[in-house]
């Protein structure tokens, strides 16, 4: 493990190239990036692949880090970029995986039928309006922290989630689902 | 509130019940190091031919193949 502190001199040695600052902000920054990241894309295994892809990226793009800046926003910045191109990619039917969390309290109102065909056409949705309503619907994260994720104004974001919503209704309809 | 933002809320309530938040998950938090995955990218990476060598190598092996007289010139500025 590196010795290199403070993090000022390490965010600055990171965006000289130096592999040393860059193993030290990995170390730091890898719990944090796979936490956001497995909000997206909601699959462990998936999440660690793409994780070490973010990071990836950060190293290529170290020359255009600026070290006065905020490392965590770049970085959560560059991982919704990693997980959106992972979405885009899949295969909107594939499986979900079997480990994926279950309701905490579920509503007695609401089928495992349609829970599940809720999934599926959730996973239909294009993948820009699935991550803007994962992160704000399901996951419950500020409306200000997924905009600066995406790069978009925080009414963009919402603009999205509606329209992903309202996709999602339209698709549950037309398979004959009263939601 | 109107129909639309109730049934907005509907949606988000299902939404939320076919797909709750990972934070109750048990693997919602990194389980190992990744660093040697990491690492191990970067060195592939960093062994990886351009692809301009490539395709200087492929040009030399059809001169080479068009013009086998070349041969001792090249090996003489080798």
């Amino acid at each position: 493990m590196p010795a290199l502190e403070p993090a000022t001199d390490v965010l600055r040695q990171f965006s000289h190239g130096n592999v040393d600052a860059f193993e030290s902000l990995f170390r730091q920054h890898q719990g944090d990036v796979y936490r956001w990241i497995v909000r997206i894309v909601r699959d462990p295994a998936v999440a660690e692949d793409v994780t070490v892809e973010t990071f990836w990226r950060i190293h290529r793009a170290h020359a255009r880090f600026d070290p006065s800046r905020s490392f965590e926003a770049w970085a959560r910045r560059i991982a919704t970029n990693a997980a959106l191109d992972h979405l885009k990619s899949a295969r909107p039917e594939t499986e979900l995986p079997d480990d994926l969390p279950q309701p905490a309290l579920p509503d007695p109102g609401i089928s495992q039928e349609l829970r599940e065909k809720t999934a599926q056409a959730f996973g239909r949705l294009p993948p820009k309006l699935r991550i803007a309503a994962t992160l704000a619907v399901i996951e419950e994260q500020p409306y200000n922290e997924i905009a600066e994720a995406l790069g978009i104004s925080a009414g963009a974001v919402k603009l999205r989630v509606f329209r992903a919503v309202r996709l999602l209704r339209k698709d549950l309809t037309r398979q004959g689902i009263k939601p | 509130m109107t129909t639309d933002d109730q049934e907005h809320e509907r949606m988000q309530r299902l939404l939320k019940q076919a797909l709750p938040p990972t934070s109750n998950h048990p693997r919602a938090a990194l389980q190992r190091d990744l660093w040697p995955a990491m690492r191990q990218r970067l060195e592939q990476r960093a062994i990886a031919v351009p692809w301009f060598d490539w395709a200087l190598l492929a040009a030399l092996v059809v001169c080479v193949a068009l013009f086998p007289r070349a041969i001792p010139v090249l090996l003489y500025h080798l």
